[in-house]
């Protein structure tokens, strides 16, 4: 498996006063064989970011590359493409009148494997590694659960033979019970083969369980960047810290720890910044507990985009003493 | 994991294989025979059916009769030898109208397909040209489909030359703009699933994608509008056979001889109106076959007839809660089924769920998809739509009969509409799009307490400030879209106190949230229930929410509830087995990362095949042939917690992937 590599990667949809940038230069680094969790709410752009890595978001600046080769997306190229997605909804990405041995088939290279036998054993094999039977290749997809489902989407992404796989919300329409199914086969289809991966979800606990590095984004940036246990044990970015605390952890109690402060409070219920109109200054400052609206000095907020130079490259002006402001 | 020896391999794959073509069209045919199979369609078919046998048979039982020239009976009327009439050289008319029926439908079906191939290439253009191409092609059919298609038939039939080639020509490309409308707005709907960019994803073309994954995917639609489009085609080239544009003597299709028989009409008027007659019958076919199949395949469900047979009488298989909070609850639910119409057939997703819900109690409805929660929360609210069906010895909310009123009862709709508030899953579908915010909160109180909109907005205001909705009255005056999804959600939650709620159902109410979005409503929920005493149903796939909001949850399983227990008790006290498997599923911030995380092996049950026995024993790790075979009741300890299972509080085994692969959900 190889490096993924997001440089200054900017992605921007429509133009003028209607326009909107999803993604606004995002550094970002995969590296090979291990597994990059991408965390952040709705409208971050994580998964902008991830569908402008398979080709299908347009990138309007900076370039992705695998191992320093940047990627190219003109139509029906024979040389297979390097990075694979798996998509949120197995009810939606899988063809329902094609067979899914047809739809695994369908992903391998034509260059790598010729005559219709020697694919079909390659069907089964892929099958059978993410642990469905060989007699379900002529199933539909209307015959399997949606865990199933995952696991044939999964089979697909990996028939490609890519050097990346990007897995975007893969469990997040699923029902817990097999969520867990779904998370164990990636851990353990990341093991066996070394995969490099980019695995996105809102769910911070499902990211923690898979990934080495956690990178978290807001508003089209990343925010956080650094090593599972710093990102999670030492979180220096307020919103960071924020999504923790959110967290469904059945261990605490979220509900009992609100503040009672009514700044606080108030930045606690403000609404979502717009994404077509990014606040000048840190991103966060209008929801941030920690920024100008409840310290009033801390004006350079406003105006100044923090730089990324700090633990975790957390960016944000605070991030150093981020934890004795609380 | 399944292995696989050498000897199996071969022998699966060709199974593979060979099974797919036959079952794929079986299916096909099983829809379309289904829908054959109404009154409506049984007409249809056997008048299609009539026309086509005609079109074959036709010609070679009487083509000779029919070209028989008999010049002792020249202009003739009808008689007993010649039924309706004879022509100008004397041919028996009758059977030179059961003759033309092939002409007539075979250059109709060929002109329908030059329509169609035309449309489907015209209307795939866009996909096949990208985007700046794409838009050109669009503009094009656009254009195409503002002209009338019978001024672009003539036209064409001018261009093309009289004769029965120019008008196939003519007929046909007169109707490829429609169809080139019909597959460019199939084909967009299409593309934009996720299979497609999938497709796109792995590197293959465009041409291959729509050959493979597109085409296949508008092909009934296309069809069946086909279909329709053939009755057309039938009606247009009789119409330029009978201007003189279409066929030519000495060959003939009923528009020529609508247009021969035109001229004797008031010696032999037989001899006009028989042409025509078959014409409206074989448009008719075609017309009637496509509408009934577009009904059918429109809809995507089985053509059942729900025929309910009564709820069992109630067994009495549940004991009712014990241990209220309130002598006088607000809401009381006891041995409630819901019946729904599944694809084969009624199926029954809720059977017997009892519970109690005191004043200001926040009650917690838990368990996966399929389990019956969902119906349990409408049934409450009276939103199960005919042909579903709610039965229960006892429905009461806030002491008034449900049951047995079904909210018909005007004064059961105003309790309803003030007492009872209801926020759903998704704001974005459940807010009206056209009107605004405060309009919308307003509609409540002005239907059910007849107040003035000048109030009506006042309470609006004020029930948006309650639910914490920054500078209410702006947001008032704004439209759903205008609103973030967690504002949306404040909005919904606004509107369900607009009266003023005794309870409030929450039906996933955070699942389309963020994570930070979620623990606001889920407070906002906390606090507008300890301020206003209002009880809260609360239903979820997750159970560490319900944990955090409830006082007491509930677990649901196929349909029942297995476990009841106070919420804080869930962690150290839960009993059933599911219970604890749910908990131990969701993986937490402190799961160990190198081991596997626990799972519940097998799939959920299918409602319309519930097993006689307990319905979790198949993913029971506590399961014995007992639970098998006796389906356990739900029984009360004493205490208020209620439990449905043979062996309750024992101790699990551990379940980790390693053990369940092969016979869970993976096989």
């Amino acid at each position: 498996m190889s490096e993924l590599r997001f440089d200054g990667v900017r992605v921007r949809f429509g133009t003028g006063r209607g326009g909107l940038i999803a993604v606004d230069g995002v550094d970002l680094v995969v590296p090979s064989g291990q597994v990059v969790g991408l965390v952040g709410e709705s409208g971050s752009g994580k998964s902008t970011l991830a569908r402008a890595a398979v080709g299908l978001a347009p990138v309007s600046d900076g370039q992705i590359t695998v191992d320093g080769a940047p990627l190219r997306h003109g139509g029906g190229s024979r040389s297979g493409r390097p990075v694979q997605m798996v998509f949120q909804d197995p009810y939606s990405s899988l063809d329902p009148r094609m067979t899914i041995g047809d739809s695994v088939a369908e992903a391998i290279p034509r260059r790598a494997l010729r005559g219709s036998g020697a694919r079909r054993a390659e069907v089964v094999r892929l099958l059978d590694l993410v642990g469905l039977e060989a007699a379900r290749a002529d199933a539909y997809p209307g015959q399997l659960s949606g865990g199933q489902r995952q696991r044939v989407a999964l089979a697909r992404a990996l028939a490609a033979q890519p050097d990346v796989i990007i897995a975007d919300e893969i469990t997040s329409a699923l029902d817990v019970s097999i969520q867990g199914t779904v998370l164990n086969l990636v851990r353990d289809l990341q093991r066996q083969l070394r995969l490099s991966m980019l695995f996105i979800s809102h769910n911070l606990a499902v990211v923690r369980y898979v990934s080495d590095v956690i990178a978290v984004m807001y508003l089209g940036r990343i925010v956080e960047y650094g090593p599972a246990e710093d990102v999670l044990g030492d979180p220096r970015h307020p919103y960071t810290r924020d999504l923790l605390a959110a967290a469904p952890d059945a261990d605490t109690d979220t509900l009992t720890r609100i503040e009672t402060d009514p700044v606080l409070r108030a930045i606690a219920d403000a609404e979502p910044a717009d994404p077509h109109h990014p606040p000048a200054g840190c991103r966060y400052h209008p929801r941030c507990p920690i920024g100008p609206l409840v310290l009033p000095e801390r004006s350079d907020c406003l105006t100044i985009e923090p730089a990324t130079d700090h633990p975790n490259h957390a960016a944000c002006h605070y991030a150093s003493d981020v934890l004795t402001a609380r | 994991m399944q292995v696989f020896t050498g000897v199996e391999r071969p022998e699966s794959l060709s199974r593979w294989r060979s099974g797919v073509r036959g079952r794929r069209w079986a299916a096909g045919l099983g829809r379309w025979g289904q829908a054959l199979r109404s009154p409506l369609g049984l007409v249809a078919a056997t008048l299609l059916g009539l026309v086509l046998l005609l079109a074959i048979v036709g010609p070679i039982l009487w083509g000779e009769r029919a070209d028989a020239i008999d010049t002792n009976a020249l202009s003739q009327g009808s008689s007993s030898e010649h039924w309706l009439g004879t022509d100008s050289l004397g041919r028996d008319i009758f059977y030179r109208v059961l003759v033309a029926t092939r002409l007539s439908v075979a250059l109709a079906l060929l002109a329908t397909a030059i329509g169609v191939a035309a449309g489907v290439l015209l209307g795939a253009a866009p996909w096949l040209l990208g985007r700046r191409a794409g838009r050109f092609a669009v503009a094009t059919i656009n254009v195409a489909v503002a002209f009338p298609a019978l001024l672009l038939v003539l036209f064409f039939a001018v261009i093309f030359g009289v004769g029965i080639r120019g008008a196939v020509l003519a007929v046909g490309l007169g109707m490829a703009p429609y169809y080139a409308r019909v597959t460019s707005t199939l084909v967009a709907g299409v593309s934009g699933r996720d299979f497609v960019a999938a497709a796109r994803t792995v590197g293959l073309g465009r041409t291959r994608i729509l050959l493979r994954h597109i085409l296949p995917n508008i092909g009934e639609p296309l069809i069946v509008n086909a279909t329709l489009g053939a009755g057309g085609a039938l009606l247009a080239f009789a119409g330029l056979s009978f201007l003189g544009l279409g066929v030519q003597a000495p060959s003939y299709d009923w528009g020529l001889l609508l247009n021969e028989g035109l001229n004797g009409i008031y010696v032999s008027p037989a001899g006009a109106l028989a042409p025509g007659v078959t014409i409206v019958l074989a448009g008719l076919a075609f017309n009637l076959t496509g509408e009934v199949v577009a009904k059918k395949v429109g809809l995507r469900t089985a053509n059942v007839r729900t025929a309910y047979s009564p709820v069992p009488p109630a067994t009495g298989d549940e004991a009712p809660a014990a241990g209220r909070p309130d002598p006088s609850p607000v809401l009381e639910v006891e041995d409630l089924h819901v019946t729904v119409t599944g694809p084969a057939g009624p199926v029954t997703p809720v059977r017997g769920v009892s519970f109690a819900i005191g004043r200001g109690e926040a009650v917690g409805l838990v368990g996966e998809s399929g389990s019956g929660k969902s119906l349990t929360a409408l049934a409450v609210a009276q939103l199960i739509e005919a042909p579903g069906r709610v039965d229960a010895r006892r429905l009461e909310f806030q002491g008034t009969d449900l049951v047995h009123t079904r909210g018909r009862a005007k004064g059961i709709g105003r309790l309803l509409g003030t007492s009872l508030g209801v926020v759903f899953q998704d704001p974005t579908t459940s807010l009206n799009p056209t009107m605004r915010i405060g309009r919308q909160l307003g509609e409540v109180v002005r239907r059910h307490l007849g107040k003035g909109w000048g109030e009506a907005r006042a309470r609006a205001v004020d029930r948006l400030r309650a639910a914490r909705v920054p500078a209410p009255e702006r947001r008032a005056h704004q439209y759903p879209h205008e609103f973030s999804g967690g504002m949306r959600q404040r909005a919904m939650i606004a509107m369900a106190m607009m009266g003023d709620p005794a309870l409030i159902v929450a039906d996933e109410p955070t699942t389309a949230l963020d994570v930070t979005v979620q623990r606001q409503v889920l407070r906002l929920l906390q606090e507008i229930r300890a301020e206003n005493h209002v009880a809260v149903l609360l239903i979820s796939h997750d159970i560490t929410v319900v944990g955090q909001v409830c006082d007491r949850v509930l677990v649901m399983y196929a349909g029942r509830v297995v476990e009841d227990l106070p919420s804080s008790e869930l962690r150290t006290a839960a009993r059933h087995p599911y219970t604890r498997a749910l908990l131990a599923a969701v993986p937490g911030m402190k799961a160990d990362r190198d081991r596997p995380l626990t799972i519940i092996p097998g799939r959920p049950v299918d409602p319309a095949h519930f097993p006689p026995g307990c319905a979790f024993a198949d993913r029971c790790p506590l399961a014995d042939d007992h639970c098998r075979a006796v389906d356990p009741a739900l029984t009360d300890d004493g205490s208020g917690r209620r439990v449905a299972c043979w062996h309750a509080g024992e101790p699990l085994p551990v379940v980790t992937e390693e053990d369940s692969v092969g016979v869970g959900e993976a096989s």
